[in-house]
C-alpha cells in the first residue's frame, strides 16, 4: 500500500487517481461538522460560516480546552470520527452546496452521498474510530471556532492539521463504495452461518 | 431542707440535661464532619477513577486486542490495529480520552446496605462526574432532551443514568463505571419475540445489526446479549453482560455453549477492524438470561466498541478501595 498526500484546496484532478481502499494522508485546514451543522445547512438554509470549497470536513466532536491565557484559542486534546452514516441523509446536497471535496468520519456512507461524490467529484473517507489521541496530535492548531451554541461537540472547528491519517478511503469519485461492497460479501457469509446455527438452537421442543 | 435539697437535685438534673444535649450536639457535628469528609473523599476517588477509565482500557479488553492484533492477517486491517494501539500508548502518556466520545456515563452500582453513604450516592456520583469532566477532560455529551441545550457538565435530567442493586449485610459498594460512545450505542436494539419464531429468531436479530449497525460501531465489538421476557428485562441484561470479564462464559450449559457458537459464527462474518474487513469480528460474546412468560421472548442487544471503556471498583466503608478491573492502576 503505497501513501498518497492530499492537501487543501483539493482540486478535481487531485481526487482522479484516488480510488477505494486507497490510504491518503491530509495536510491542510480540516473543519469539523456533523449532525446540527448539517441540518442548519440543508434544512434550514443557514450559510456555513465557514468556506471550505475545495476543503475537507471531519464527522467528528472533539474534547478541546481553552489555552490558559489567551482568549479564544483552544487545545485540541482528543478528536476521533463520529458515525457518518447519520449524516447520509444531508451529505448529498451538502456537498452539492459547499462543494467540499473531503468528507472523513466513520463506517460507511450509503447510495446518495456515493452519487454526490461522482456527480460532484468528492470522496469519503474513514478514520480508525477511537484513535482520537493519535488524530489530535496530527492538529497543529485550532485556527477558528463557529457556531459555538452548539456545545462543544457540533461547534465548527477549524484545524490546520499535518499529516493526518491514516484515511480509508471508502467512496471514490468513480463511483466505488468499499462499505456497500462489503456489505454484499458480509450478507452472504451471514445466511450461510445463520442458517446452520439456527439448527442448534431447537431449544423449545 | 428537704425544699432546697430537693431545688439542687433538679438544678443536677437541669445541667446534666444541658450537658447531654452538647455532648449530643457535638457528636452530631463530628458525625457530621466525618460523613463530608467520606464525600467528599469517595467523589474524588470516583471522579480520578472516571478520568482513569477512559484513558486506560481494562486488561482483560487489552488482552482480547492484543490476540486480535496477533491472528490479522489482512494488510490494511494491520494498519488500522497499528493505528488503535499507538493511539492507546498516546492517551497514556499524553493523559488525554483514548476515544473524544467520553460517552454519557452509567453507574451500576452494588451497595452494601450499610455503607455508611447510602443516603448520598446518588450526589456523590453526579459530583465525581462533573468533576472528571473538568479534570479528564470529558467531552460535554449531556443533552437536555425537549430543551435540546447541552447541559456542559455531563450531569442532567436522569443522567449519569444510576443502576441499583442491594446486597445485605455488606457495608462496601461496587460500582461499574461505564463510557460508551454513540457509536457502540446506536446499534443498540431489543424486542419481544413470539416463543414460535424460537431461539432462532435470535440468531437472525444478532446477525442482522452486527451487519448493519454493528459495521459503524468501531469493531472488533463485545457482543452482549440480554433472553429475557420483555423488552427492558432483556435490554438490562443485554447491558449487564458488557460487564463481564471478556471471555468469562454464562452458567448455563446451553447459553455458554451458544456464546461459543455465536463467537464463531460472527467471526467468520470477517467483518475486521472498522467493519473494513480482517480476520475476526468480536472481541467476545456473552448472554445474560432470566426467566421468560409463555407467551413470549425478549431478547436484546447491545455492544461495545474496541474501546470498551468500563471500570470497576470497590468502596469500603472507610473509604479504601480496590480497581477491580484495572489492577495496578493508581489512582
Amino acid at each position: 500500500m503505497k501513501k498518497k498526500y492530499l492537501s487543501t484546496p483539493i482540486t478535481n484532478e487531485d481526487l482522479k487517481d484516488i480510488t477505494a481502499g486507497d490510504i491518503v494522508y491530509l495536510n491542510g485546514y480540516l473543519v469539523t461538522c456533523r449532525d446540527v451543522a448539517h441540518r442548519r445547512l440543508i434544512e434550514y438554509g443557514r450559510k456555513l460560516p465557514v468556506n471550505i470549497e475545495g476543503g475537507a470536513i471531519f464527522h467528528a466532536g472533539p474534547i478541546v480546552r481553552p489555552i490558559e491565557g489567551e482568549e479564544n484559542k483552544f487545545e485540541m486534546v482528543s478528536i476521533g470520527p463520529t458515525t457518518s452514516m447519520r449524516m447520509e441523509k444531508f451529505e448529498k446536497e451538502f456537498i452539492k452546496e459547499t462543494g467540499v471535496k473531503l468528507v472523513i468520519g466513520k463506517g460507511g456512507m450509503g447510495l446518495k452521498t456515493q452519487e454526490a461524490c461522482k456527480e460532484y467529484k468528492a470522496l469519503h473517507a474513514v478514520f480508525p474510530g477511537g484513535c482520537a489521541v493519535l488524530a489530535a496530535t496530527q492538529v497543529e492548531e485550532i485556527e477558528d471556532a463557529q457556531w459555538m451554541d452548539l456545545g462543544m461537540p457540533e461547534t465548527l472547528w477549524v484545524c490546520r492539521v499535518k499529516e493526518f491519517g491514516p484515511l480509508i478511503i471508502s467512496i471514490d469519485t468513480h463511483g466505488n463504495n468499499l462499505f456497500e461492497e462489503n456489505k454484499v460479501v458480509f450478507n452472504q457469509r451471514k445466511e450461510k452461518i445463520v442458517n446452520e446455527l439456527q439448527q442448534e438452537v431447537r431449544y423449545i421442543k | 431542707m428537704e425544699i432546697s435539697q430537693g431545688r439542687v437535685q433538679k438544678q443536677n438534673n437541669e445541667m446534666n440535661e444541658t450537658i447531654t444535649k452538647d455532648v449530643d450536639k457535638i457528636s452530631v457535628k463530628i458525625h457530621d464532619e466525618n460523613t463530608v469528609n467520606q464525600k467528599q473523599v469517595m467523589i474524588d476517588t470516583l471522579a480520578k477513577f472516571i478520568d482513569k477509565i477512559g484513558k486506560i482500557l481494562p486488561c482483560d479488553v487489552m488482552r482480547a486486542l492484543k490476540k486480535l492484533r496477533s491472528e490479522e492477517e489482512q494488510p490494511m486491517a494491520q494498519v488500522i490495529y497499528d493505528s488503535m494501539f499507538d493511539n492507546l500508548d498516546m492517551a497514556c502518556s499524553l493523559n488525554r480520552p483514548a476515544c473524544q466520545d467520553t460517552g454519557v456515563i452509567q453507574f451500576f452500582v452494588k451497595v452494601g446496605t450499610r455503607f455508611p453513604l447510602i443516603d448520598d450516592i446518588e450526589e456523590i456520583l453526579n459530583e465525581a462526574v462533573v468533576k472528571a469532566t473538568a479534570d479528564a477532560p470529558l467531552r460535554h455529551n449531556v443533552v437536555e432532551t425537549f430543551d435540546e441545550k447541552n447541559t456542559g457538565t455531563n450531569t442532567g435530567k436522569r443522567a449519569p443514568y444510576i443502576d441499583y442493586e442491594l446486597v445485605s449485610n455488606s457495608d462496601s459498594i461496587e460500582v461499574e463505571v461505564y463510557m460508551a460512545g454513540g457509536g457502540c450505542t446506536l446499534p443498540g436494539a431489543a424486542k419481544v419475540l413470539m416463543p414460535s419464531a424460537g431461539y432462532e429468531a435470535i440468531i437472525e436479530f444478532v446477525f442482522d445489526i452486527m451487519t448493519s449497525y454493528g459495521l459503524n460501531a468501531c469493531p472488533p465489538l463485545l457482543v452482549g446479549i440480554g433472553v429475557a421476557t420483555s423488552v427492558e428485562t432483556a435490554a438490562q441484561l443485554s447491558k449487564k453482560a458488557l460487564f463481564r470479564p471478556i471471555g468469562s462464559r454464562n452458567e448455563n450449559e446451553k447459553a455458554a455453549e451458544l456464546e461459543l457458537k455465536l463467537e464463531k459464527g460472527l467471526n467468520d462474518l470477517k467483518l475486521g477492524p472498522q467493519g473494513l474487513t480482517g480476520s475476526a469480528s468480536v472481541m467476545g460474546v456473552h448472554i445474560e438470561n432470566g426467566g421468560r412468560h409463555p407467551s413470549t421472548i425478549g431478547v436484546a442487544v447491545n455492544v461495545g466498541c474496541w474501546a470498551h471503556r468500563r471500570g470497576n471498583i470497590t468502596i469500603n466503608s472507610d473509604m479504601t478501595y480496590t480497581t477491580n478491573s484495572h489492577m495496578g492502576v493508581e489512582l
